[in-house]
C-alpha cells in the first residue's frame, strides 16, 4: 500500500516528476558510465548510484538541461568511485604537443582509419586517458555541444576544444598503430 | 593565421562550434595549406568511422529495473512512517471539516442546484482525495485494472493507458454516483489526480456533453458507445480537455 501512502504527502510527486524528467536519460547516463569505467557491471553501479544522488538533489534542480545535469552527477559519481577503487588510470601527459601527435599520425594509407572496424575503435577509445575519453564520448557519441561538455566536465570552453583536439589525434594515432600491427 | 593556431581550431570548425568569421578564416587558410586541409580530412574520416560504428552503449533493462526499485525505496525513506501517520491524523479531520463546510456552502449559495449530478461527481472526487480513499486497485497496467472490475460491476468499463501522452494510469476504484455503483478509473497529470467515472448510459442520468466548474474543480461529461463518462480534476481546463480528447479519440 506504499503507493497509496505516498500519494498524500508529495513523495510520490517528487519521484514521479523525477522519473519523467530523468529516466529518459538512462541511456546517456549508462553510456557515459560505461565508457568511463570500461566495464558493464561497474557502469551499472555508477549509473545507479548517480540516479540516487540525483534524486536526493532533485529538489534543487532548476535548470532546463536535465541531461547535462544528470551527466554531471554521473561523472562526479564515477570519480568518487575511481578514488575508492583506486584503479590506476592513465594520467595525461602533456609532453606530446599537438604537432607531435599530428606528425606521428601520418598514416601509410589514409583509408586505414576510415575502414577501421568498430572493435578496433572501441579498444582505441578505451585506451585513451580518461580526461580525453570523456570529452570524446560526450561529443561523438552523445552529440553534445561544447557548452554542455564544459558544464558536465567543469572545464573552460576553450579547454573542451583543445582536449577534444588531443583526444582525436591520439585516438587516430593509436588506431593506426593497432591496425599497423595487425597487418 | 598560422598552422599552429589552426590545429586546434580545426576541431571547433569540424564540430560547427566556431562563429562565421572564424570559420571563414579557417576555410581560407586551408585553401592554401595542404597540411592543414589534410589534417582536416583525416579528422573528418575518423569522425565518420566513429559514427558508423555501434559504439553507443544503451542501458541494460536490468539497470532500469534496479534504478526504479531503488528510487521507490529512496522516496519511501524520505517520508518516515511516523511523519506519515502524524500527517494522516492531522489531515483526516481537516478533510472532513472542509467537506462539511463545502457542503454547507454549496447548499447556502446554490439553493436550486442546477446540476445535482455535477455536484455529486465533484463530491465523489473530493472524497476520493481523502487519505486512503483514492485507489482500490493500484496499478499502471490497464490489463490489471480492467479485469479487477469484473464481478464488482454489472458492466465492463473501458480502461486506457495514456502514460505516453502524459496521463499515466494509477489505478481503479469502486464508487457510488447517482444511485448506482460506478467505475472510477484514476489517472494522474503531474501532481494532480484525475478521476474518470464510468457507468452505462441510460441506467442513470446521462448528461449531455458539457464542461462545468465547481469549487475550483472542472468536470467534463459526455456519452459514448453506450457509456456515460465524467472526468473531474483540479488540473487546468486545457489539460482536462486534452485528456478528454485523448480518451475520445478512436483507437
Amino acid at each position: 500500500m506504499a503507493q497509496q501512502d505516498s500519494w498524500e504527502f508529495g513523495t510520490k510527486d517528487k519521484r514521479t516528476r523525477f522519473e519523467e524528467v530523468m529516466l529518459p536519460h538512462m541511456d546517456a547516463a549508462f553510456n557515459l558510465a560505461r565508457w568511463l569505467t570500461r566495464n558493464d557491471s561497474d557502469a551499472q553501479d555508477v549509473a545507479q548510484e548517480a540516479y540516487l544522488r540525483a534524486f536526493k538533489f532533485f529538489t534543487g534542480f532548476r535548470g532546463d538541461n536535465s541531461r547535462s545535469w544528470l551527466l554531471q552527477i554521473v561523472r562526479n559519481t564515477f570519480y568518487t568511485w575511481l578514488e575508492k577503487n583506486r584503479r590506476e588510470e592513465a594520467v595525461i601527459t602533456f609532453d606530446e604537443t599537438i604537432e607531435d601527435l599530428q606528425s606521428g599520425a601520418a598514416a601509410p594509407d589514409a583509408r586505414m582509419v576510415e575502414e577501421a572496424d568498430s572493435e578496433a575503435l572501441r579498444q582505441a577509445i578505451e585506451a585513451l586517458p580518461v580526461e580525453f575519453r570523456e570529452v570524446l564520448v560526450m561529443r561523438e557519441l552523445e552529440g553534445m555541444a561544447y557548452k554542455e561538455i564544459a558544464y558536465v566536465a567543469d572545464l573552460p570552453l576553450g579547454t573542451v576544444m583543445s582536449r577534444l583536439a588531443r583526444a582525436r589525434l591520439q585516438l587516430r594515432k593509436c588506431l593506426i598503430d593497432r591496425l599497423g600491427k595487425k597487418d | 593565421m598560422v598552422c599552429r593556431d589552426i590545429s586546434e581550431l580545426i576541431h571547433g570548425y569540424l564540430d560547427g562550434e566556431l562563429d562565421l568569421s572564424r570559420s571563414l578564416e579557417i576555410e581560407h587558410h586551408m585553401e592554401g595549406c595542404p597540411t592543414c586541409s589534410r589534417a582536416y580530412a583525416e579528422q573528418k574520416s575518423l569522425r565518420s568511422a566513429i559514427a558508423r560504428s555501434p559504439l553507443y552503449r544503451e542501458a541494460p533493462s536490468e539497470l532500469r529495473r534496479r534504478v526504479r526499485t531503488e528510487l521507490r525505496r529512496a522516496a519511501r525513506s524520505e517520508s518516515p512512517s511516523r511523519l506519515r501517520w502524524g500527517w494522516r491524523v492531522l489531515w483526516a479531520p481537516l478533510g472532513v471539516t472542509a467537506l462539511a463546510l463545502l457542503a454547507v456552502l454549496a447548499i447556502m449559495t446554490r439553493p436550486s442546484a442546477e446540476s445535482p449530478l455535477t455536484d455529486e461527481i465533484v463530491s465523489a472526487h473530493i472524497r476520493s482525495l481523502m487519505p486512503g480513499h483514492l485507489i482500490d486497485i493500484p496499478s499502471s497496467d490497464r490489463h490489471t485494472v480492467k479485469p479487477w472490475f469484473n464481478g464488482r460491476l454489472d458492466f465492463s468499463p473501458p480502461v486506457q493507458d495514456l502514460a505516453d501522452r502524459g496521463f499515466p494510469l494509477i489505478g481503479g476504484r469502486l464508487d457510488y454516483v447517482s444511485g448506482r455503483p460506478v467505475a472510477a478509473v484514476v489517472y494522474q497529470r503531474r501532481q494532480h489526480v484525475i478521476n474518470l467515472f464510468i457507468w452505462p448510459a441510460g441506467g442513470a442520468a446521462s448528461p449531455s456533453e458539457e464542461t462545468l466548474s465547481r469549487q475550483g474543480y472542472h468536470v467534463v461529461s459526455w456519452s459514448q458507445v453506450g457509456m456515460t463518462y465524467c472526468a473531474v480534476s483540479d488540473v487546468s481546463p486545457a489539460d482536462l480537455d486534452e485528456f478528454v480528447r485523448l480518451l475520445r479519440a478512436p483507437g
